[in-house]
């Protein structure tokens, strides 16, 4: 028998606020002290009373609309409840039957569409350390803006959820609300896997729930592993349960976290602690142009190729700085394919002038410096010349390299390549 | 009203003994019972209200303040404690 696989996925992305969601305490707390960042708000002590962040709010809401969501007029908070040693008060606060964005989709290259059910608003737990036979706790990261993107269960490969989950980090960073590092786990996938015979068109009875996955190199290992031990166990006609897993990435296989025998009620109910959201969907909040409004834009007005914007509107400021070159062309009739070329071969770093890129490309056909050997004597002189840029270059100080530049220019009468010469710089300088 | 007082126990992660599950099944459904008069209230026309303040809206900006404790503080309450961390039995081991 021929089966299809069905996945739904659960992105949560962490907010980039300064304060976490219901406390004034700092929400900037990756690699800080344990338990430096708290107070009585977000250690859950009890008659402590939360306030939300309004900037975090805004900041679910431009996620909302950018995924083409329905701001919901009214939204409330509920209470999650749960056990766990990371959630200090018994319950997470969360958004259940009214959450901040509803009804949304995103589009894959393909064409297909990924309907999103939602978007919604929450907060972080705390951070557990596991070593040895214990669980180390902090309270850090406890009530940090979280705001969960929920999937209907459309996806039918792994190659699929690696290019939504991808196109949905490109536009968290777009719109600049989180930083949005899997490893970091500022952004944490989930996916819910199953099988089903081909041509069946109700959902599978069960889902196993791929977790605590911090790549999405992983991820598309874990769901390929689990696809195959899934038709392998129908094939054998053994019963597949609802279950939560893991990726073992030594092993290259999941492995069972936790059955789902006891059926978990959350048992949510709307926080007493907190009034109300209303006209919501009358907040302003800005939205930049966004990854695929600019890949079109880019194709039909610079006349590029897909694969070529693809790389140019991988970061809003590698677009921007791109956008600047061709402004910079325009007085010397330098293409914008020219310049696509010229940044995407060359891999050029954002900091040279983009009239030097101009330059570089109107000098091509000139004898520019090819000799690695004769290039690495120009940039030590021009450091040796120039200490104090170089030194304020290494305290971090990024702009002083321009002075470097401008020297290795000088020295080489114009016959460096600029893209070149910040390459060798920063070799040197590191 | 019935209620299954082992599952409730079980959500709220409390140890009842078969001596206390007989008692507060009981007291429970008397509970019921009595919250049960509600009912009565024809409330079909009304809007639930989850919230008795009339409040809405009611957000803060997003500026760090002074309610931070230290982590001595912090954790000073926990019976056991690491480096700054608060220890707990290990939650991967069944
Ligand atoms: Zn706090």
């Amino acid at each position: 028998m021929k089966y299809e696989t069905v996945i739904g996925i659960e992105v949560h992305v962490e907010l980039n606020t300064k304060t976490k969601m219901f406390c004034r305490c700092s929400a900037d707390y990756f690699g800080k002290e344990p338990n430096t960042h708290t107070c009585p708000v977000c250690l859950g002590l009890p008659g402590s009373l939360p306030i939300i962040n309004e900037e975090a709010i805004k900041k679910c809401i431009q996620i909302g609309l950018a995924l083409g969501c329905t701001i919901s007029s009214k939204s409330l908070f509920e209470r999650k409840n749960y056990f766990y040693p990371d959630l200090p008060k018994g319950y997470q606060i969360s958004q259940y039957r009214w959450p901040l964005c509803i009804k949304g989709e995103l589009k894959l290259d393909s064409g297909k569409v990924i309907r999103v059910n939602r978007a919604h608003q929450e907060e972080d737990t705390a951070k557990l350390t596991h070593q040895g036979g214990e669980s180390l706790i902090d309270f850090n990261r406890s009530s940090v803006p979280l705001v969960e993107v929920v999937t209907e269960p459309d996806f039918s490969s792994s190659e699929e959820v690696r290019e939504y989950a991808q196109k949905l980090q490109q536009i968290f960073r777009y719109l600049g609300v989180s930083n949005a590092d899997m490893e970091r786990g500022d952004m944490r996938l989930e996916a819910n896997v199953s099988v089903r015979p081909e041509g069946q068109t109700e959902l599978p009875p069960y889902r196993v729930e791929l977790k605590n996955i911090n790549s999405f190199r992983f991820m598309v290992a874990a769901i390929e592993y689990e696809v195959k031990r899934q038709i392998e166990a129908h094939e054998k006609g053994e019963k597949l349960s609802q279950e939560t897993r893991g990726w073992n990435e030594d092993k290259k296989e999941t492995y069972l976290q936790r059955s789902k025998e006891e059926a978990h009620d959350y048992r949510y109910f709307p926080e007493p602690d907190l009034p109300e959201l209303k006209n919501m969907d009358q907040i302003k909040v800005d939205l930049p142009e966004l990854p695929s409004k600019k890949t079109e834009r880019f194709v039909s007005d610079y006349e590029l190729n897909k694969q070529q914007v693809g790389i140019l509107v991988e970061s809003i400021e590698m677009a921007d700085y791109f956008e600047k070159v061709v402004e910079a062309g325009k007085q010397n009739n330098v293409t914008p394919v020219q310049i696509a070329n010229y940044i995407v071969n060359k891999k050029v770093d954002l900091s040279v002038d983009p009239k030097q890129i101009i330059n570089d490309i109107q000098d091509k056909t000139s004898n520019l410096i090819s000799d690695d050997a004769e290039f690495e004597k120009l940039a030590k002189q021009a450091i040796e010349e120039n200490q104090k840029s170089a030194d304020d270059f290494r305290a971090g100080k990024e702009n002083a390299i321009q002075a470097l530049i401008g020297g290795v220019m000088r020295l080489s009468k114009g016959k460096a390549d600029a893209a070149q010469t910040v390459k060798i710089l920063r070799k040197l300088l590191e | 009203m019935k209620i299954d007082v082992k599952r409730v126990a079980k959500l709220a992660s409390l140890p009842l003994s078969e001596a206390e599950e007989e008692k507060y099944s009981k007291q429970l459904s008397k509970i019921l019972d009595y919250i049960e008069q509600l009912n009565e209230v024809d409330t079909l026309d009304v809007e639930p209200t989850f919230n008795v303040t009339g409040l809405s809206n009611a957000m803060r900006e997003d500026q760090v303040g002074d309610c931070t404790i230290p982590q001595e503080e912090a954790i000073s309450n926990a019976p056991v404690k690491k480096d700054g961390f608060i220890v707990t039995k290990g939650v991967f081991n069944e």
